[in-house]
């Protein structure tokens, strides 16, 4: 029996060891996380298979045979010196996995021994996800998230609402954006591509659609993206904006993230709209109740949203603060999009 | 809210000896006037029996289970495919807020103080719980608790949909359904705390002559041990959420960052309550497997002290460990360390008891039936849990996987493979001295081996897709994760027919199954010895205990005896030893 349990741990362990558990392992943070997940699946499957073994062995030898219906087991009442061994033992094991748990918690929260690690300030709120950068003096923000590889990077998260996480699953760190307070984390990034943003804490009714997506660039590439964004064309739309210098707006581009500047939400983090390829569902799906409408209607829907609500949506879900976070030409562009969009 | 389920529990009689006192009316102590059961009707009105009370309380959580249940099929339509196809957003965090909040405080916690409520007066050899009136008043509070979550679902924005937790600022910004949890989760605390109480003074002032603390069959241990935990605990989620209606209702910011609110607050009182409260949760379901597998394996507890003490321990450690939900929340980062010790120290009285469990099945002579089986089941998926709970101490791993479906398959784990095969083994087991019939044997054992499967091949796999980054509460995931969704909405379909089998056969057996013995299985403790079901006032003559509960394969071992002068009747002679045939 003691060999089978030998057998059955060993294919056990290897079995955990096998499994794909993890999404890509896309941080210094995420190495040391997924090697203690290792020694916590060594560690456990053992104990499982010691349990489920003794129960096993129980249950097939110790089974009641026909004729021995009146028959009891011995009185054994304990055994002192089993008790005691099976209360030191696992108080031992679980002193070690604290005492290691402790040590990675310690590498995965130090700061980079040289050097100054850059500072992105990430902001919840429902329901997307906005990120603004210093670099080197020069402040813009981003609806999208951009790191360089191989830096430390430390987010100081917030929000403007209520609580959301700020959770990216191939770094493994996350922390909750707490109203009132600053939380951070640091990661430092070594695969270059682009992984899901999550919100992993219930911020109400577009929870499940708080998704974006974080690049993770070369650092050539980084500083590239870093000068386009903080040139002030680029940025300068959503100022002022009067005079006919300003650039055209990209507005499928506005309806995916949103206004960046002044933190206007993303249209498409709560509406499904096929041409833009967004999945939302907090509010009506685009494509079925824009059908018809003419422009008059669209623009009233977004700087006024609760004076008419589709059937069977509420009101005061749908901020009404666009007309203040959008300027005329992004607002119209908008319009002229979608009305577009719509006829197809 | 508040006034119409009072209106209902003065309609129904339940205060009305506090309007005879008020009033200066005699209150007569011996009005047996409301006691026992004369027909189903019985099972309609307040009435102070405690076996009555125990049979109103299960059959009412089992209705729970089912509407709960009901809901977990509905997310796991919508969870099939990703998208939207079922239940729109808000809808879908409804349900699972409402299921989640039915299940926890309409199910578990007084499905074990209804099974607790009938069969521990009897195995002290009490009479009745020491406040009849009170516990019939603890009772009627849950169908208001109940009804009112339910009837969420019609408040205009929705029902509650911030989740059982009911986290602030989301909740106190909420449509009015939030309210609904709010004053709900009040009725249902109070009745636990006033059963708590009543459990409290019942196992300390009413026990059998002879019965001291240590010849206690564990059950009343494992009783004694969740009601300090709810007596203590319970205020503390009454106060979070009277924070949140002060801040709904009017005005307050508690939990306002902005006024100055802190709301890490909100989530320290919480979880002060409810951590413990998964304990709650828990150590009856220790009680009745410890019952179930002494009898079943015909061998005393092995160990039985330590399986008192380390329920003491459980509940002393069970208050230093709360944090541990908040290792991501924000909170002062060295308040993790100490969470954690606590936490995995914690891991150690409980594997004292599933040792000792284990060392009580070596070299017994075990019967396999349901409850037995559903025992051994709780043993390995408990284990499953606790595994995964030890896991989830670990603060590294936790940050990964926190709000993540590696918590909802923990969470499973040890709520359905460990508190509810617990309370179905326990069912089973006192099905005959409850109803007086015998259930089904065979089909116990399909119910059983369709729930173990199913409720793996369900929960099992959320591990895997937690670790790959598919956050909890989510109506919609990315494409990635579809395959496992699938299959696990079709395991849980299949889980959720399993329960029909378990409907059908105690309604069947209820009704028609064949008439049970007093002892069916030769157990020693105290409610075996009387009758099935037990006399109205449970024991003709007063019981005197005389030796320990579990003492099978002692020769002649007896644990109580019937009247001092009489000990050699007939109907006094235990069962259980060697030469001894099955009583009747
Ligand atoms: C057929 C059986 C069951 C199925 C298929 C099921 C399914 C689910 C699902 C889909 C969720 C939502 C997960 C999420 O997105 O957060 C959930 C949550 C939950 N369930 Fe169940 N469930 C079942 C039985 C139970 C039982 C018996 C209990 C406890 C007694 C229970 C307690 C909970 C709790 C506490 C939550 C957490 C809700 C939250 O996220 O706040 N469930 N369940
Ligand atoms: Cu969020």
């Amino acid at each position: 029996m003691v060999i089978v349990g030998l057998i059955a741990s060993v294919l056990g362990i290897a079995l955990g060891l096998v499994i794909d558990w993890f999404p890509a392992q896309g941080s210094e943070q995420a190495k040391k996380i997924d090697t203690f997940w290792d020694v916590l699946i060594i560690c456990s499957v053992p104990v499982f298979v010691l349990v489920t073994g003794v129960v096993l062995y129980s249950a097939r030898y110790f089974r009641m045979r026909p004729g021995e219906e009146n028959l009891d087991g011995p009185p054994i009442h304990g055994n002192t010196r089993l008790e005691v061994v099976w209360t030191a033992i696992p108080a031992i094991m679980l002193m070690a996995l604290c005492t290691y748990a402790y040590l990675v918690l310690h590498d995965i929260e130090k700061a980079p021994a040289a050097g100054n690690e850059r500072q992105i300030q990430v902001n919840g709120q429902q329901f997307t996800w906005t990120f603004d950068y210093n670099e080197g003096g020069k402040k813009f923000s981003s609806a999208q998230l951009y790191v360089p590889e191989g830096e430390s990077v430390k987010f100081n998260v917030k929000t403007r609402d209520v609580l959301h996480d700020f959770w990216v699953p191939a770094w493994r760190m996350k922390i909750d954006a707490v109203p009132g307070i600053t939380t951070n984390y640091r990661v430092t990034p070594i695969k270059l591509g682009t992984y899901p943003v999550v919100c992993a804490e219930l911020c109400g009714l577009g929870h499940a659609f708080m998704r974006q997506t974080a690049h993770v660039l070369p650092k050539a590439q980084y500083a590239a993206w870093v000068k386009k964004m903080s040139a002030p064309a680029a940025g300068g739309a959503a100022a002022g904006g009067a005079g006919g210098a300003a650039p055209a707006v990209d507005a499928k581009a506005l309806f995916q993230q949103g206004e960046t500047q002044t933190g206007a939400t993303a249209c498409g983090g709560c509406h499904k709209l096929a041409d833009a390829g967004t999945a939302g569902g907090v509010g009506p799906e685009l494509d079925q109740v824009l059908k018809g409408k003419d422009a008059a209607f669209i623009k009233e829907s977004i700087l006024n949203p609760n004076a008419e609500i589709a059937a069977g949506f509420d009101k005061g879900i749908m901020p009404d603060t666009y007309s203040k976070l959008l300027t005329g030409p992004e607002v119209d562009a908008l319009v002229k999009y979608l009305e577009e969009v719509a006829a197809k | 809210m508040f006034v119409l389920p009072f209106a209902f529990l003065i309609g129904l009689g339940c205060f009305d000896y506090w309007f005879y006192w008020a009033a200066g009316k005699p209150t007569r102590a011996e009005d047996h006037s409301s006691h026992g059961a004369t027909s189903w009707k019985s099972y309609f009105h307040p009435n102070t029996d405690h076996k009555v009370i125990g049979i109103q309380y299960t059959v009412h959580s089992f209705f729970f289970l089912f509407v709960g249940g009901l809901m977990a099929m509905l997310m796991r339509a919508e969870l099939a495919q990703p998208g939207r196809q079922f239940v729109d957003a808000n809808t879908f965090n409804g349900l699972f807020s409402v299921h989640a909040s039915i299940l926890i405080f309409l199910f578990i916690i007084p499905v074990f103080a209804g099974l607790a409520n009938f069969v521990l007066p009897l195995m002290i050899g009490a009479p009745d719980m020491a406040f009849p009136r009170l516990n019939a008043l603890s009772f009627w509070l849950l169908p208001c608790a109940g009804v009112l979550m339910l009837a969420s679902f019609f408040a205009p924005g929705g029902s509650f949909a911030s989740g059982w937790t009911a986290y602030a600022p989301l909740s106190t910004t909420a449509p009015l359904g939030q309210m609904f949890f709010t004053i709900a989760v009040q009725f249902a605390g109070a009745s636990s705390i006033a059963t708590a109480l009543n459990f409290l003074v019942t196992i300390i002032t009413m026990r059998a002559p002879g019965m001291s603390f240590f010849r206690m069959p564990l059950l009343a241990w494992a009783n004694f041990s969740t009601s300090l935990l709810v007596v203590i605990a319970t205020p503390f989620i009454a106060a979070s959420q009277f924070f949140v209606l002060l801040d709904y209702a009017l005005g307050f910011h508690f939990f306002d960052a902005d006024k100055g609110g802190d709301v890490l607050m909100y989530q320290h009182v919480f979880w002060f309550y409810s951590h413990p409260a998964v304990y709650i949760m828990m150590l009856p379901g220790f009680g009745i497997v410890s019952e179930v597998l002494a009898v079943k394996a015909r061998k005393p507890i092995f160990g039985y002290r330590m399986m008192a003490f380390s329920l003491l321990a459980i509940v002393v450690l069970g208050f230093t460990v709360w944090a541990h939900h908040m290792f991501v929340s924000g909170m002062q980062s060295w308040i993790r360390i100490p969470m954690m010790v606590t936490t995995a120290i914690i891991a150690v009285p409980t594997g004292i008891k599933i040792f000792s469990w284990l060392a009580t099945l070596w070299r017994g002579v075990i019967r396999l039936d349901t409850p037995m089986l559903f025992a051994l089941g709780f043993l390995t998926m408990f284990t499953c849990g606790g595994i995964s709970g030890v896991m989830l101490a670990m603060i590294p791993l936790d940050i990964h996987v926190s709000d993540t479906y590696f918590i909802v398959a923990h969470i499973h784990y040890v709520l359905f493979g460990g508190s509810l095969f617990t309370i179905f083994a326990g069912v089973y087991y006192w099905f005959p001295k409850m109803t007086g019939r015998m259930y089904d044997e065979k089909l116990g054992k399909l119910h059983f081996w369709t729930t173990f499967v199913f409720f793996n091949a369900t929960f099992a796999p959320m591990h895997i897709i937690g670790v790959n980054g598919m956050p909890r509460r989510v109506a919609d995931y990315a494409d990635q994760f579809a395959t496992w969704n699938l299959v696990i909405s079709l395991a849980s379909f299949c889980l959720g027919l399993s329960s029909l089998i378990f409907a059908y056969n105690m309604v069947a057996s209820w009704r028609g199954g064949a008439r049970a013995v007093a002892n069916p299985w030769r157990a020693l403790t105290l409610e075996w010895q009387v009758s099935s079901p037990p006399p109205v006032f449970n024991f003709d003559q007063v019981p005197t205990v005389v030796g320990g509960p579990y003492e099978y394969g002692v020769p002649g071992a007896v644990h109580g005896i019937f009247g001092p002068a009489a000990p050699a009747e007939a109907k006094a002679t235990p069962a259980g030893t060697h030469a001894q045939p099955p009583t009747e």
